[in-house]
């Protein structure tokens, strides 16, 4: 009697029970995602059951690691949390890569991985990992979801804490039962995160002691980095520079804040950098550092860099600042606030004409160079100049990770923001083409240029299938040297030119497997086929893959040694 | 040196894993680790003694322990006053010979006993790990069976003294 009694009740509650599944498609909706990346599993079906009919983008990618790569090149472009679902198991432990890398690269990303039943968490049962154990020390946040009341409120946290603060991935364990359940559905109004309150403004005295640093210094410089993308901050960045005439060097993620072609930028710093950015570095007096974490390939030897400068750093996460560099003068805060902060000061400008002089100096006498032989194969680096010159440098470029990622970097200008979507802290091969296909889905109608090394874009090929069924028309580059040139060229260097496993033996045609995934392949060894190849289908509205075999022993240059200062940088050519 | 970091924690599941995973992440040595329920309910409190090089890495553990999601209030609390205790156990071997000199070493250090056994004693010991150390190198000859320690539980102290400049009492 007491059942049936219980029945009756649970009958009348039932118009306003729904299960964890629909409750979490809700609360995408409510927070406007447009797009999902994925790959469904036993364990999200209740999931993907409910997606069926939810009305929302969902992009099957061919293996995980494509889906989370996508997403975080969504969110580079987009500047909005990258969405995935994968379930449990090797479908969560195939996002481990992407998410090292999101967390290392600052870039939103929320993630959905199914679990097994509540009651069988802990018996190592079919599919099992211990996937929140396993991302604690590569997400910002993680949960794993016990009630199903509570998915409402972890998703909004979720979202919240991904995208404000030092952006980065959180991931929501959600197991199958817990989806599968219904219960009634409490929206949150608001959300209590008592030990998340990010500092945006920052210090007033803080700010005044950088603006008097800055009129007391006679060699200012800026390093740029990723920071005022996520901060937006381009705009104030430029004009802090001009108001108060200071040369502006980027990091690898920081390209594109800054206008390539203006008087006071002076290019890439670092290991791969331009001779007269890792001079200003060494030289400079005073280093305002807004939103980069000094990285040691950009750093070198830290005993060597930036040695008479005081250091000032703006950064929204307090512990960057003072982590690899010691800091004089540490302001936290959103870059752009600081930025606005120190442009309405308006302090007395430093004496730097001489200093800007110098710096002009360098960049004469080193810019990046290579040699031209006439009876070689075709160097990249000229194929990296056609790629710009053919796309008006207005593309949004993706690449892999290796020797072609630096020529990309050196001699691809980003003209703008939100154009450059590399894998930089982790080094992450294989993120390329994935890259590219989240980038496309947050601008659909730019240019998408995906730079591959013949070695990276192995790792993920697999979702030219992706390409091909929504026919993005990205453009797929292949910089074809037949080996892991990165790996090579430091065999060369550092270990007696012995290719230790870094030339491969054998090659698939990738034209050819780009057609047998109905995309468009076409091979090119000269400037002349490589020109007409970009100028036939960079206009085209289609995917294309161009496969360009190019110089075997050609090296990345100049070049800082491990271990060695920012100001001992070998391969540079002097005029 | 030795540094006494407390924390003010979520008392959510996983919380004391993400803390022990991030000093391991970071190369971090955790000298002990305590944690309890503090006053606010689903709160807890967290006391870690690290051994570091320099305060510049003291201060980034604290950054980064400030970091984490759960973590609503870190502090190195090296350099004010503190009461620091710890509590420890000892089981150790008697003999009716050695029973009255291990009654008379107890006194002294406000020790208790908290159970006997045929041939065994179970000491109760709390105090700053100094103390601790001391009794245990007092009592050692007499057999230790056994020993557990609870490692450094600690906090500010209500009042702090207006001269902090040759503060020489109550280090753990």
């Amino acid at each position: 009697m007491m059942e049936k009694a219980a029945l009756a009740e649970k009958e009348v509650q039932s118009n306003s029970r729904i299960s964890g599944a629909e409750m979490l498609i809700n609360a995408l909706k409510r927070q406007e995602v447009e797009v999902l990346f994925g790959y469904p599993g036993g364990a999200v079906l209740p999931i993907y059951d409910s997606l069926y009919h939810a009305g929302m983008k969902h992009v099957l990618s061919r293996h995980e690691q494509g889906a989370i790569h996508a997403a975080e090149g969504y969110a580079r472009i987009s500047g909005k949390p990258g969405v995935v679902i994968a379930t449990s198991g090797p479908g969560a432990t195939n996002l481990v890569t992407g998410i090292t890398d999101a967390m290392m690269d600052s870039l939103p990303l929320v993630i959905f991985t199914g679990q097994v039943g509540t009651g069988v968490i802990g018996t190592d049962a079919f599919q099992e990992a211990d996937i929140v154990g396993i991302t604690t020390p590569v997400t910002k946040h993680n949960y794993q979801i016990r009630d199903t009341k509570d998915i409402p409120r972890i998703v909004k946290e979720a979202f919240y804490i991904a995208s404000t603060g030092r952006p980065g991935p959180v991931l929501i364990d959600i197991p199958k039962d817990i989806a599968a359940l219904g219960d009634v559905e409490v929206e949150p109004e608001s959300i209590s995160l008592p030990g998340y309150q990010p500092t945006t403004e920052p210090n007033y005295l803080q700010i005044r002691r950088l603006v008097e640093a800055v009129s007391s210094s006679k060699k200012p410089l800026i390093l740029a980095g990723a920071g005022v993308l996520h901060a937006k901050a381009s705009k104030q960045l430029l004009e802090f520079a001009e108001q108060q005439q200071i040369p502006v060097v980027n990091t690898l993620l920081g390209l594109g804040t800054f206008p390539p072609d203006h008087p006071l930028y002076i290019g890439m710093g670092g290991m791969h950098g331009i001779y007269a950015a890792n001079m200003a570095m060494y030289e400079c007096d005073l280093l305002i550092n807004i939103g980069a974490r000094f990285d040691d390939r950009l750093t070198g030897n830290l005993s060597r860099f930036a040695p008479y400068a005081t250091v000032a750093h703006i950064d929204i996460d307090p512990a960057e600042i003072g982590k690899n560099v010691p800091t004089a003068i540490p302001v936290v805060g959103d870059a752009k606030q600081a930025l606005l902060q120190l442009v309405k000061q308006n302090g007395k400008r430093s004496d730097s004409e001489p200093w800007r002089k110098q710096i002009h100096a360098w960049l004469e006498e080193s810019p990046y160079h290579y040699e031209k032989e006439e009876s070689k194969a075709l160097k990249p680096q000229r194929v990296m100049e056609l790629i710009y010159e053919l796309s008006k440098g207005d593309a949004i470029v993706t690449t892999d990770v290796g020797q072609h990622q630096m020529w990309a970097a050196q001699y691809y200008p980003f003209k703008r923001p939100n154009a450059w979507v590399t894998s930089g802290g982790l080094g992450t091969m294989g993120f390329g083409l994935p890259a590219a296909i989240g980038a496309q889905m947050a601008e659909p109608d730019d240019l998408v240029i995906s730079i591959n090394g013949d070695g990276g874009v192995q790792m993920s090929i697999q979702e030219l299938g992706v390409i091909a069924e929504h026919n993005l028309p990205i453009k797929i580059i292949i910089l074809n040297n037949g080996s892991l040139g990165m790996v090579r060229q430091w065999q060369e260097i550092f270990y007696d030119s012995r290719y230790s496993q870094s030339v491969f033996a054998s090659q698939p045609s990738f034209s050819k497997l780009a057609e047998a995934y109905g995309i468009k392949g076409i091979d090119a060894r000269t400037e002349e086929e490589v020109k007409q190849a970009f100028t036939e289908e960079f206009p085209e509205h289609k995917p294309v893959l161009i496969n360009v075999f190019v110089e075997p022993e050609e090296n990345v240059y100049p070049m800082i040694a491990p271990g060695k200062g920012i100001n001992e940088m070998v391969g540079v050519k002097k005029r | 040196m030795r540094r006494i970091i407390t924390l003010t924690v979520m008392n959510r599941p996983g919380v004391l894993n993400r803390i022990t995973n991030l000093f391991s992440k970071r190369n971090y040595n955790i000298e002990s680790i305590t944690v309890g329920h503090s006053e606010i309910e689903d709160r807890s409190r967290i006391t870690c003694i690290v051994n570091v090089e320099s305060v510049q890495i003291a201060e980034q553990i604290t950054k980064q322990l400030n970091k984490q999601i759960d973590v609503i209030k870190v502090q190195d609390i090296t350099d004010q006053s503190v009461v620091a205790r710890e509590l420890a156990l000892v089981k150790v071997a008697v003999l009716p010979a050695t029973r009255s000199e291990i009654y008379s070493l107890i006194e002294p250090f406000r020790a208790s006993i908290i159970d006997i056994g045929k041939d065994s004693l179970v000491i109760q010991l709390t105090g700053e790990t100094n103390k601790i150390e001391a009794f245990l190198e007092l009592i050692k000859p007499y057999g230790i069976k056994e020993i557990a320690r609870t490692g450094t539980t600690a906090f500010a102290r209500g009042t702090q003294p207006a001269d902090q400049g040759n503060r020489n009492y109550s280090i753990v």
